[in-house]
């Protein structure tokens, strides 16, 4: 979900109470299509400690990236359905679509964004 | 945009620091001590501490590296300063560029004459794991790091874009890798001092010696090839790429432009200063520049009164390897994309048309964050006084540091002239 701005229209990802464009504070929310397109990314060998203990690191790299919506605004996540060992054939401008994983264990587990190629 | 001057000139009259590196049983307040007496030495005419009026400090996260929070005192008393006023700046790894600019500013206000500034960080003590979790602080914690970002993850993002916009490769950011080790080499501060040349020797030896098979490489890109001497931290950023964990300290002395004669006959001038903020990375519409770094950059030019054809030598933040060459990019010593092509053709050497981090840069010197932006200006104070030995850029009279706080959301650009 994302927040439009009333007064000037402005689209914000992640939502914002304060427009930063015309300093209004009336919001609304607009669902996000879930579509977007790759524009940067790094596959991470040497990770921090919320993603080895998820499993990842030096023999189990992942791949993070920024993603442009369809809509305009951009965000971070991690980038699923690629292969982060041959980070050479992973395209930037490559279609992506809203994903969701969920880390951690037990009362720990939570939910974070992350998006798909396919 | 209107141009913006000092109300009264600040120069540097003493400069000092630590020598980079790891450094166990030290405490921050041991190389900054170090960097204070190295820095009282340096001043021609000698300085009494008792002229000084307040300390400004630059300091990362002694909170989070050494589980010491409130530095700022700490440092003070232990350079005999207490009960003087002393401020800890935290701007990420700009912490001690922008703690220069408040010194800056406190002098050109009126308030005082005499200000050492400083900068600090202690980061060895912890494994690199919470030293990835520390950093990765200086990101935003709520939408950036999540995503599974590290600080190498952040930039390594930024050179993907940047090749694919521009067409520089891996081996673009090598190429200035070698070139900030051999600068490296011959500065006795540096946390590695060694061409990569010497530490493939290094490495041989150290294999014949405990009797493994002695590795062979046809030269230094293949090393830099090779995944298990130069493994991958995050793609396209590998080990040799990276500024290292380090431990270090700095200390400048400023003081009143009308007061400068009475410590040096050779002072230092102060005749710019910038500082810009930025939004998070995913919400920026450019990845291959930093705002804050042009707009901090056009602030001191428009200050100084200088274009960045005038500057001789600079001091740029190259925490990666793609930082530098973004960075010659955004302060206007190269067009936008052109800055790769100009690195592989040695124009930042230090012989070249435009010699970069003729210290070695962050990346060989050593990155002990906080104090990473004093550092700086200490190879500008050389380079101007020409006494950079062996590194020593001729004629060089007009210099510029640009010292950049996690992934570009803080910015702080000084120029300095030697009248």
């Amino acid at each position: 979900m994302g927040s439009r701005c009333t007064s000037c229209g402005a689209l914000h990802l992640p939502p914002r109470a304060l427009c930063p464009a015309c300093y209004g504070g009336e919001m609304e929310w607009q669902e996000m299509s879930g579509q977007g397109k790759l524009v940067a990314f790094t596959a991470v060998y040497i990770a921090p400690t919320a993603m080895i203990e998820a499993g990842y690191g030096r023999d189990n790299p992942y791949c993070a990236g920024i993603v442009e919506l369809e809509e305009g605004p951009a965000i971070s996540a991690q980038i699923l359905g690629v292969d982060p060992t041959k980070p050479e054939e992973i395209e930037i401008g490559m279609p992506l679509r809203v994903a969701f994983v969920r880390r951690g264990a037990g009362d720990e587990q939570h939910t974070f964004l992350a998006f798909e190629a396919g | 945009m209107t141009t913006r001057k000092l109300g009264r000139g600040v120069a540097i009259v003493g400069a000092g620091m630590s020598k980079f590196g790891a450094f166990p049983g030290k405490a921050t307040r041991d190389l900054f001590v170090e960097a204070f007496q190295e820095m009282r030495a340096s001043v021609d005419k000698g300085l009494d501490p008792k002229a000084i009026e307040a300390l400004y400090v630059g300091n990362y996260s002694s909170d989070l590296f050494e589980g010491q929070g409130h530095t700022a005192p700490i440092m003070a008393d232990w350079v005999g300063l207490a009960p003087l006023p002393a401020t800890r700046i935290e701007d990420a790894c700009a912490s001690s560029g922008v703690a220069l600019r408040q010194g800056i500013i406190a002098i050109a206000s009126g308030l005082y004459d005499v200000i050492l500034v400083g900068g600090i960080e202690k980061m060895t003590d912890l494994p690199t794991e919470r030293v990835t979790d520390t950093l990765a602080t200086a990101g935003d914690a709520i939408y950036e790091i999540p995503a599974g970002f590290t600080f190498p993850g952040f930039y390594a993002a930024m050179a993907t874009a940047y090749m694919a916009q521009y067409g520089a490769t891996p081996e673009t950011f090598m190429q200035v890798g070698l070139k900030n080790h051999d600068n490296g080499a011959l500065n006795d501060k540096a946390q590695f001092g060694a061409r990569i040349a010497d530490i493939m020797a290094s490495k041989k030896a150290r294999a014949a010696q405990k009797g493994r098979p002695v590795p062979e490489w046809a030269d230094e890109m293949a090393f830099l090839h090779d995944d298990r001497a130069n493994p991958i931290i995050s793609w396209p950023m590998r080990l040799f790429d990276c500024s290292p964990i380090s431990d270090g300290a700095a200390a400048l002395l400023l003081v009143g432009e009308d007061l400068a004669r009475s410590f040096t006959d050779d002072p230092l001038y102060v005749i710019g200063s910038g500082q810009a903020s930025d939004v998070a990375i995913h919400d920026r519409l450019e990845l291959t520049t930093l705002r804050a770094a042009r707009l901090a950059g056009q602030q001191a030019y428009e200050m100084a009164g200088v274009s960045p054809a005038d500057v001789k030598v600079a001091e740029v933040h190259d925490c990666f390897t793609i930082a530098e060459i973004i960075a010659t990019e955004d302060l206007g010593f190269f067009p936008a994309g052109a800055g790769w092509e100009a690195a592989e053709e040695g124009q930042t050497a230090r012989n070249g048309s435009r010699p970069i981090n003729t210290s070695g840069g962050l990346k060989s010197k050593g990155h002990p964050v906080g104090a990473s932006g004093a550092g700086q200006v200490i190879e500008i104070w050389k380079q101007l006084r020409g006494v950079a030995s062996a590194r020593q850029v001729p004629g060089a009279d007009l210099g510029l540091t640009h010292n950049v706080g996690g992934t570009g959301q803080t910015c702080v650009v000084h120029i300095f002239e030697r009248r």
